[in-house]
Order: structure tokens, then C-alpha cells, then sequence
């Protein structure tokens, strides 16, 4: 387990160095940084001082090194536009973005998980054939769609929920919640089903299938002839077994939403890191893109090393050395 | 009045290309403490026979027709929630693989725990030691530590020694047990029957045996029946079916005897195959392949009757009867 672990984090090192590489290389591809700092006014003469002092006419891999060692701290350098650093701009966006993902993970968890189980317990049922139906139109309508319908039902005609921004937030130590205030919990209603939609018809659709194929494993046979109550064979031996591909399906989608929240911030005008990666690209703010790039690949990264732990916690097989199997004849 | 009676039994599937009738007027009876095996070829209806009567028919199988009773009362009609009461206490199950029967995810002290606690109001230790007892009883070498080992750390044969001690955890009074040394390693399959056998004896539980394996009927069982196309071509003490076989089918059947535990081929000394579901002939279904088939064979189907301490479906025993 272990050593597992160490494997693990050394691949994740890897995916971090060339997601680095790739958001360091926007830097000499994209434009001359300094005629993103400087005015047309400048002369060639303090141009060139700016680019010594900078570093900039150091060769590529020093540059690169300089980048990451700064990267590991925490520093992404100065944003073009608004020129503070972006550390301060994204630790300003983040807690906005998260909350709003981490509240529709939840979401298509909670409603997609109990609505997966019931459309695999009664397959024929009336509402099951309802949650199918409703489900094809989550997965082929695209977000922005969905959250243009939302908005157009739930603030323009009834006028219930408002349709952009955040709220009111409060500041916990240095993060700013929204989930505190009405009108932050209000605001995060509907951007946060939009977001989660998606993932909610792919959580209960993975969820059904796997618990129509374990229903008709033998140990579900063998368990039903032991007696045990339906609860039990439902619950304690079916759904469990099809946990381990949910929990990857839901990890690999947590980054997704993260990814993603971008489209829903824009419909919403939600203040978020989506939302100011938007906003960077437009105005050609490397600093920000390349931070951006990195945070959603640690992201990425983090979330995989538990999902991986997770399965160790629910799969027995991978959790026990197995040169101890099989011992005995 | 025997511990199971089933009666007319009929077992049917309703498909897009109309009813098969997988089980047809099948009836048996088992006798407190008895064991029956029951043979017959590949799709003779021997496991729909026995999940009818734990009551796990998959749909679209259903009972159509007939009767199952266990101590007089029917058991075939019972709501879901009566029926799950009887699985398990009254009467146990034992499938094929044992590979596959347990779930990964539980330890077999976990497995074994929670059908003890569902039959009986006892508390988790008392229900852990009652597990351990019985994963000693059927030969789980160091059952104090195996008792928290997960399914994949043990071997097949191991496991179905854990499927055992399973099905006879809430002290069942019949086992089902469908093929259940089949998937295994030829060495161990006697070992297996001999434990089924040594504990069902010790218990005093009735056994429903069915088995490809001719052997293992004759060391094992008291009384057989043989299947053939969803009905019962013969049944009787299992020295009268071996020795006297009266139904031709059985007769060929009966040609060679293996060793026990030896696998032979599946039962298949007689020339032909047995006809799909979709293509019952008229007549005796077994006709097509009857070295003794003649007329009446191929219009009338024959019932059972009684014949010796047995009963045979068979057109010839009904011309003995007359004539002799
Ligand atoms: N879902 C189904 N739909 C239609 N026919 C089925 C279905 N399941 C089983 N059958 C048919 O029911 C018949 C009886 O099957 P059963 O499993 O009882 O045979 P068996 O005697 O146990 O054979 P085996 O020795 O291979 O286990 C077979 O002919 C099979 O094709
Ligand atoms: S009834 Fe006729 S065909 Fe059928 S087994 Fe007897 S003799 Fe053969
Ligand atoms: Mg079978």
C-alpha cells in the first residue's frame, strides 16, 4: 500500500512537470511578454533592460527552472492586466469556484446515486422509465443551454432565484464563503444544478447498469438464498459492489466539474477562477492562463490519489498483500 | 407426510417466440433426512426444478402450475417476505461455483455473521463463535484466523467449504445443492461430496442432489431421479435405478458407472442429443432416440406410474403391467 502510494505520487511529479512544461512554453509562443507589460511609448534601450532584469534573455531550460521553483511556492508572477500577482487574483477566485463545484459534486451524488439504485432495483417501473427519459435530455442538452433554460424558468418568469452572481459572501480566515448568506445560497442554486446535471445523469446511469449487472451475479443469487433481507441484498451486498467504478466515474468528474465551471460561470457571471481564465485569455494574460492550466492539473492530480486510496478502502482485494492468498489448499 | 413434496410441477418462460415449458409436471417427494439426487442431461430442467423451489426463479421463469409443500404447507405461493423467512432456515441452497457464490467485498466471518443473525436473534458474538464452529465443522484448517479472511484468499475448494458452512449456518432442514462440485479440481470434488454428505447426515438434513456424476449418486444418494426434457423419466431407490434401470433412457445412462469424483463424459452414452425446448417431439420425448421406441411412443406421451418401489414414464412398463 505503501509503496502503491510512492508510485503513485511519482507519477503524479511527472503529470505535474509537463502540464509545466506546457503552461511554461505558452510563455515563449505566445506573443513578447513585455509588449504585454510595457507601453508602445517605451524605447528599445529600457525594453532591454526590462528583458535582462527580468530574465528573459536567460536560455529556455534556466527560464523553465526559475518558472517551476517559483511555481512550487506559489508564485505565478505578475498578471499582465491587472498587474498583481496572480497568487493573490486566484486565491481571491478559488473559494467561489470550488464551492460552487464541491455543491454540485454533491448534488449529482446524493440525487444521482439513490435515483441510479431505483431505476436498477424496479426496471420496468413507470418512474424509472421517466428518470431514463428525463436523463437523455441532461446528457445531450449542453450546459449553457440548460442553465439559459434554468434561469429563464426559475428568475425571469417566477422570479424565485437570482441569475447571476455569487451573493453575499463572508470571509472565513482568508475564504470567502457564500454558503453562509441567503442570498449566497440562493445565488448557488441554480448555477450549481446546471453544473451538476450532467454529472447526475452519468452517476445514475453508471449506477443502474452496474446494479443490474451485479443483481445477476451468483453471490446476489447465493445471498438471496441465504435468507438475507432485500435491504441487505440491496444495499449491503449489490450496491456496494458497484461502488469502486462509481467512486472513479465521481473523482474523474469532480475534476471535470472544476474544469467545466467555466461555461456555468460564464452564463451565470459567477465570480470564479473560470470566469477570470475567461477573461485572461481575451486579454492574452499568460501568467493567469499558465496558473490556471497548473491548478486544474494539481487538481486533477489530487483527486486521482483518492480515488486510488478509496479503492483501497472499499476493495479488499487490493488491499491485502497477495502473495497471502491462496495459502491453504 | 414427507418433509418436500412437489407436485405437477410446471415451469415455464414466456419468450418473444411463445411459452417453453422448462419444467414439466415434475413430481417428487423427499423424505426428512434423505438425500435424492437427481441426473439428467445438459437443459433437462434439474436447476429450474430446484430454484422453483427456493423460490428464485428469474423472470421471465415462473411457476405455472403445481404445487411445492414443505411439511404439507405450500411454500410455492408465498409472498416475497414469507418465502425469504423459509430460504436459509428451512431450506438451503448451495450453487455450482463457489468461485463466484460469496462476495468479494466481506470477510466469510461477515458473510457467515450476518445469515446467522438474519435466522436467529443472536448477538455478534455469540453469532462470530457459531460461525466459527461451523467453518471448523467443514474443515477450514486455522478457522480463527481464515474467519477474517476475505473470499479471494482462499482457495476453490476452500470456498465451497465456506458455501457450506453457509448454507447450513441457520440449520436448514433440506439443501438444495445443484451441481455443486462441478467447477472444481477433480481431486477435491469427492472430498466435497463426502463433507456434504458426513454433514447432512450428522444434521439430519434432507439433501437435494443434483449431479452429472453417476458416481456420485451411488455413493451418495437414496433414492434418484432422472430427468430428461423438463420431465421425469424415472425415479426410484437409487439400487433398483442403477441396478434395474427400467426406462430406457436411464438404462443407456447406466452403461458405465465411473469411479467417484471421476468426471466422465457428461452422460453421454446414448446416440442423439436431447431435443431443445422449441422442439419437443410428440409423443415420449425421448422417442427420437429410443433404441426400443414404437408406435404409441410417438403419439401419446407416457405419465409416470408407479412400478416396484419406483415410478417410471415409459410405455413399456404399461404393456408389462398388462401382460405380465
Ligand atoms: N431465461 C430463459 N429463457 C428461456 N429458456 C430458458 C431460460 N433459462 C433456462 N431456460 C431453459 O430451461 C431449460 C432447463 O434449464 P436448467 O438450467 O434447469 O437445466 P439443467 O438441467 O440444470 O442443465 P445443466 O445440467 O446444464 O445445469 C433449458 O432447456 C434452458 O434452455
Ligand atoms: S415410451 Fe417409448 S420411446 Fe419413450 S422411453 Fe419408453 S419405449 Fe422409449
Ligand atoms: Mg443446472
Amino acid at each position: 500500500m505503501v509503496a502503491f502510494i510512492i508510485r503513485r505520487l511519482l507519477q503524479s511529479l511527472i503529470v505535474m512537470f509537463v502540464v509545466a512544461l506546457v503552461a511554461f512554453t505558452l510563455f515563449q509562443f505566445v506573443g513578447d511578454p513585455i509588449n504585454q507589460l510595457v507601453g508602445v511609448e517605451t524605447g528599445l534601450k529600457e525594453r532591454e533592460e526590462l528583458r535582462q532584469r527580468l530574465g528573459l534573455n536567460d536560455p529556455w531550460i534556466v527560464q523553465f527552472w526559475r518558472f517551476a521553483l517559483n511555481a512550487v511556492q506559489g508564485d505565478f508572477g505578475i498578471s499582465y492586466q491587472h498587474k498583481r500577482p496572480v497568487t493573490d487574483l486566484i486565491v481571491n477566485r478559488m473559494p467561489a469556484t470550488l464551492e460552487l463545484s464541491l455543491i454540485s459534486a454533491l448534488f449529482s451524488l446524493f440525487v444521482g446515486v439513490p435515483m441510479g439504485v431505483y431505476t436498477g432495483l424496479n426496471r420496468n417501473g413507470f418512474l424509472s422509465k421517466i428518470f431514463m427519459t428525463v436523463s437523455l435530455v441532461g446528457i445531450s442538452l449542453p450546459t449553457f443551454l440548460i442553465g439559459i433554460l434554468l434561469i429563464f424558468v426559475f428568475s425571469v418568469q417566477l422570479g424565485v432565484l437570482p441569475s447571476f452572481g455569487r451573493g453575499e459572501a463572508v470571509l472565513v480566515g482568508s475564504w470567502s464563503t457564500g454558503l453562509l448568506t441567503s442570498s449566497g445560497i440562493k445565488a448557488l442554486i441554480l448555477p450549481a444544478i446546471t453544473l451538476g446535471l450532467f454529472q447526475l445523469t452519468l452517476i445514475m446511469r453508471l449506477v443502474r447498469s452496474e446494479m443490474l449487472e451485479v443483481l445477476r451475479t451468483d453471490y446476489i443469487k447465493f445471498a438471496r438464498a441465504r435468507g438475507l433481507s432485500n435491504s441487505a441484498v440491496h444495499f449491503g451486498h449489490a450496491l456496494k459492489n458497484t461502488l469502486v467504478p462509481v467512486i472513479t466515474i465521481t473523482g474523474l468528474q469532480l475534476g471535470s466539474i472544476i474544469a467545466f465551471a467555466i461555461i456555468t460561470e460564464t452564463v451565470f457571471q459567477w465570480p470564479g477562477m473560470g470566469l477570470m481564465f475567461l477573461q485572461a485569455i481575451q486579454n492574452v494574460d499568460i501568467p493567469i492562463m499558465a496558473a490556471y492550466l497548473i491548478l486544474i492539473a494539481f487538481f486533477f492530480v489530487v483527486i486521482n490519489l483518492i480515488v486510488d486510496i478509496l479503492y483501497y478502502v472499499v476493495d479488499p482485494r487490493l488491499r491485502i498483500d497477495p502473495s497471502a492468498a491462496h495459502g491453504h489448499g | 407426510m414427507a418433509l418436500l413434496e412437489v407436485d405437477q410441477l410446471r415451469v415455464e418462460f414466456l419468450t418473444r417466440n411463445g411459452t417453453l415449458t422448462a419444467v414439466d409436471d415434475v413430481s417428487l417427494k423427499i423424505e426428512e433426512g434423505e438425500v435424492l439426487g437427481v441426473v439428467g442431461e445438459s437443459g433437462a430442467g434439474k436447476s429450474m426444478t430446484g430454484n422453483a423451489i427456493i423460490g428464485l426463479l428469474e423472470p421471465p421463469g415462473r411457476i405455472a402450475g403445481g404445487e411445492i409443500r414443505l411439511d404439507g404447507q405450500r411454500i410455492d405461493n408465498l409472498p416475497y417476505e414469507k418465502m425469504r423467512k423459509i430460504r436459509g432456515a428451512e431450506i438451503g441452497a448451495i450453487f455450482q461455483d463457489p468461485l463466484t457464490s460469496l462476495n468479494p467485498l466481506y470477510s466469510v466471518g461477515q458473510q457467515l455473521v450476518e445469515t446467522i443473525r438474519t435466522h436467529s436473534d443472536v448477538g455478534l458474538a455469540a453469532a462470530r463463535s457459531r460461525a466459527l464452529e461451523l467453518l471448523n465443522e467443514v474443515g477450514i484448517p486455522a478457522a480463527s484466523q481464515r474467519i477474517d479472511h476475505f473470499p479471494h484468499q482462499f482457495s476453490g475448494g476452500m470456498r465451497q467449504r465456506v458455501v457450506i458452512a453457509l448454507a447450513l449456518s441457520a440449520n436448514p432442514r433440506l439443501i438444495i445443492a445443484d451441481e455443486p462440485t462441478t467447477a472444481l479440481d477433480v481431486s477435491i470434488q469427492a472430498q466435497i461430496i463426502a463433507l456434504l454428505k458426513r454433514l447432512c447426515r450428522d444434521h439430519g438434513t434432507a439433501v437435494m442432489l443434483v449431479t452429472h456424476d453417476m458416481g456420485v449418486i451411488a455413493e451418495t444418494a437414496d433414492r434418484v431421479a432422472v430427468m430428461y426434457a423438463g420431465r421425469i423419466a424415472e425415479i426410484g431407490p437409487v439400487a433398483d435405478v442403477i441396478k434395474h434401470a427400467k426406462h430406457p433412457y436411464t438404462d443407456g445412462l447406466m452403461g458405465s458407472i465411473p469411479v467417484v469424483g471421476q468426471q466422465t463424459e457428461r452422460l453421454a452414452q446414448i446416440e442423439g442429443a436431447m431435443p431443445r425446448l422449441t422442439a419437443i417431439p410428440d409423443g415420449c420425448a425421448f422417442n427420437p432416440r429410443c433404441p426400443k421406441a414404437f408406435d404409441k411412443c410417438r403419439q401419446t406421451r407416457p405419465d409416470p406410474i408407479a412400478s416396484g418401489a419406483g415410478e417410471v414414464a415409459c410405455w413399456l412398463i404399461e404393456q408389462e403391467a398388462h401382460h405380465g
